[in-house]
């Protein structure tokens, strides 16, 4: 093969420059799907109404009715963009803890800290419920967000311990499912009947309890989470060539790894504070944008987002769709759908790279 | 100004132990070749993290004249282990080396250096393949290009040449001696072929049982009384007609 320097030297800028092009055109056919998703979710729900009056009535058009405009605006929109936000955040969450913990099965649903956060909110729900009625939403926000913190840290904290093995700390992860999932179940035993009702509904995970503050919240959450992993995107990067490549490049990586992890736990809690469990968005949106995109942050990142927030918008318009009229809780869906696809990625990771 | 790298009584210490003690140089200058050797196990490669600065332990490792200077964005560290799981393309791979600490935006000056180092090392023609499909050989060749886009100063490679064929030994070799020399790099390399430090080598340093037992110039420290005491076999050093030394092994030696 005649090998010469000048033309073998400028073809791999080419190639690369082309293979970022077909990435960011990746990127734009996500976000055009999501927001296709997201009309479309926005025109399904019990009240029936055309796709010409929900347009309308987005355009703020004073030809629609008071009662379609209100529809609209306050009921189905904060679940719709609800869905995006979680989906994102979710999404994103299960990205930076597959790159930092090096492992493919990691995600906040599989590692326990979602169970976590089920068992704070319950706590609330349970043992809380009478003291704070006027600030109800948040103390059981407030209680999962600290238990899903606190999980994030253990995890973090044992997979920093000598001789931890990727298969260690997804068995981990197994056991604070585990031990969540009984203290769950304890409090549940322990609950009033209305309690539990509340409980038992609020682990499901469901989008209509989105709020405007609430939505508000969240996405102020994945605003200032997404810059700072953005930042970080070439130090992110490199701890897919190893500890000791990226250390020796400069990264501090036991500093980039507990910050990673404090604001994944910030991601991953926020949602299920809110909605309360939805299971496999952290799991399969970044293992899409993987195929999509490949492992560069810089790509990877926002892909993830947007599967991830694409993913979940698609099965809110499923959730609404199965049986038309009612909405099933979004959580159940996820699950679902999640699951085969968990099992064919176990199966296939022995013959690919994740 | 030439880069320069001194080790003063360095050692490392996993907890309460020591696993290396006692490791000083001269003055390793940039443009030469300094070959570490030894046994398997010996602290080699604790040494190369200690100096990576990816180790503590006692002593002192002076860059440049200044005082523990391992962290200093021109000392490159090649880790023995190159596996890898992921779907990183050896290009990014290459790419993303060279922007850490650098500004965020990839100018059309990286993507050149990048260019530049994978043909240097031939292995432009895989450069879009991931680095979990390639062999051990080419993930070593990758790594190495990793360092090399860096534009180091001193250069700390373990064992960059454990897994390639004889002819890409060969090659790689005279590639970091050139480049040592042209660029005014101080390479130091751990390696156990003795035929290929006496080719490339400046300097060898000596490690065994986690101290070192010598360093010095290459034909002064090879000798028959090496062979024996670290690497316990019988041999000699001869030229070839060409008058290049060569390590000749005669079998291993009969312990009384």
């Amino acid at each position: 093969m005649a090998h010469s320097p000048a033309i073998a030297m400028t073809k791999g800028r080419g190639a690369y420059r082309v293979l970022v092009q077909r990435k960011k055109l990746v990127l734009l056919a996500l976000a055009v799907v999501l927001v296709l998703s997201v009309i479309a979710d926005l025109g399904l729900g019990p009240a029936r109404y055309s796709m010409h009056e929900v347009v309308l009535a987005l355009m703020g058009s004073p030809d629609v009715s008071e009662q379609i405009s209100v529809v609209i605006w306050d009921i189905r929109m904060p679940v719709a963009l609800m869905a995006v936000v979680v989906g994102a955040a979710l999404s994103a969450a299960g990205a930076q803890m597959q790159t930092i913990l090096n492992n493919p099965l990691a995600s906040p649903f599989t590692l326990g800290i979602s169970a976590a956060a089920s068992f704070g909110a319950s706590v609330a729900l349970v043992f809380g419920v009478g003291f704070l009625p006027w600030a109800i939403d948040y103390v059981v926000s407030l209680n999962a967000l600290i238990m899903a913190m606190l999980a994030a840290l253990f995890i973090h904290f044992m997979s920093q311990r000598r001789g931890v093995t990727v298969e260690t700390i997804v068995l981990l992860g197994i056991t604070l499912v585990f031990t969540f999932n009984a203290l769950l179940a304890l409090v549940q035993y322990l609950a009033s009947e209305q309690a539990l009702t509340a409980v038992v509904f609020w682990t499901m995970g469901s989008l209509t309890r989105a709020t405007w503050p609430k939505l508000a919240i969240t996405t102020a959450v994945v605003a200032v989470s997404l810059p700072l992993f953005m930042r970080r995107a070439w130090a992110l990067t490199a701890l897919r060539l190893g500890d000791d490549k990226a250390a020796s490049f400069g990264v501090n990586v036991r500093w980039l790894r507990l910050e990673t992890m404090m604001i994944i736990s910030l991601l991953a809690a926020v949602p299920v504070a809110f909605v309360g469990t939805i299971g496999f968005i952290g799991l399969v949106g970044p293992h899409i944008a993987r195929m999509l995109v490949g492992e560069d942050q810089r790509y990877f990142l926002p892909a993830s987002v947007l599967s991830g927030a694409a993913i979940l918008s698609l099965t809110s318009v499923i959730s609404k769709s199965i049986v038309p009229g009612t909405i099933f809780p979004i959580g159940i869906i996820t699950a679902l759908v999640g699951v085969p696809f968990l099992f064919s990625l176990i199966m296939s990771t022995r013959r690919r790279a994740w | 100004m030439v880069a320069t790298l001194q080790l003063t009584d360095v050692g490392v210490r996993y907890g309460k132990q020591d696993v290396l003690a006692g490791v000083t140089t001269p003055v390793l200058k940039g443009g030469e070749v300094t070959a570490v050797i030894g046994p398997n196990a010996a602290g080699k490669s604790s040494l190369f993290r200690r100096i990576a600065g990816l180790l503590d332990g006692p002593g002192d490792i002076r860059v440049d004249n200044g005082t523990s200077g391992a962290q200093a964005s021109h000392v490159c560290y090649m880790p023995q282990d190159t596996s890898v799981n992921t779907v990183l393309t050896v290009y990014e791979s290459v790419l993303l080396a060279r922007k850490q600490g650098a500004p965020r935006k990839v100018s059309d000056e990286d993507l050149q250096e990048v260019d530049r180092v994978l043909f240097s090392l031939r292995i432009d023609p895989i450069a879009f393949k991931g680095l979990n499909e390639l062999s051990g050989g080419q993930r070593q060749l990758v790594s190495l290009a990793q360092v090399l886009v860096r534009e180091p100063k001193i250069l700390l490679l373990d064992e960059p040449t454990s897994a390639l064929d004889l002819h890409r030994q060969v090659e790689v070799l005279a590639l970091i001696r050139s480049l040592a020399r042209e660029r005014e790099i101080c390479v130091v390399l751990a390696i156990h072929d003795l035929n290929q430090v006496l080719r490339v080598a400046d300097r060898v340093m000596v490690i065994d049982a986690g101290t070192m037992v010598s360093c010095g110039p290459v034909e002064a420290v090879i000798t028959p009384t090496l062979l024996q005491n670290i690497y316990r076999v019988d041999g000699r050093i001869e030229r070839c007609s060409r008058l290049c030394p060569h390590v000749i092994i005669d079998g291993p030696l009969e312990l009384a």
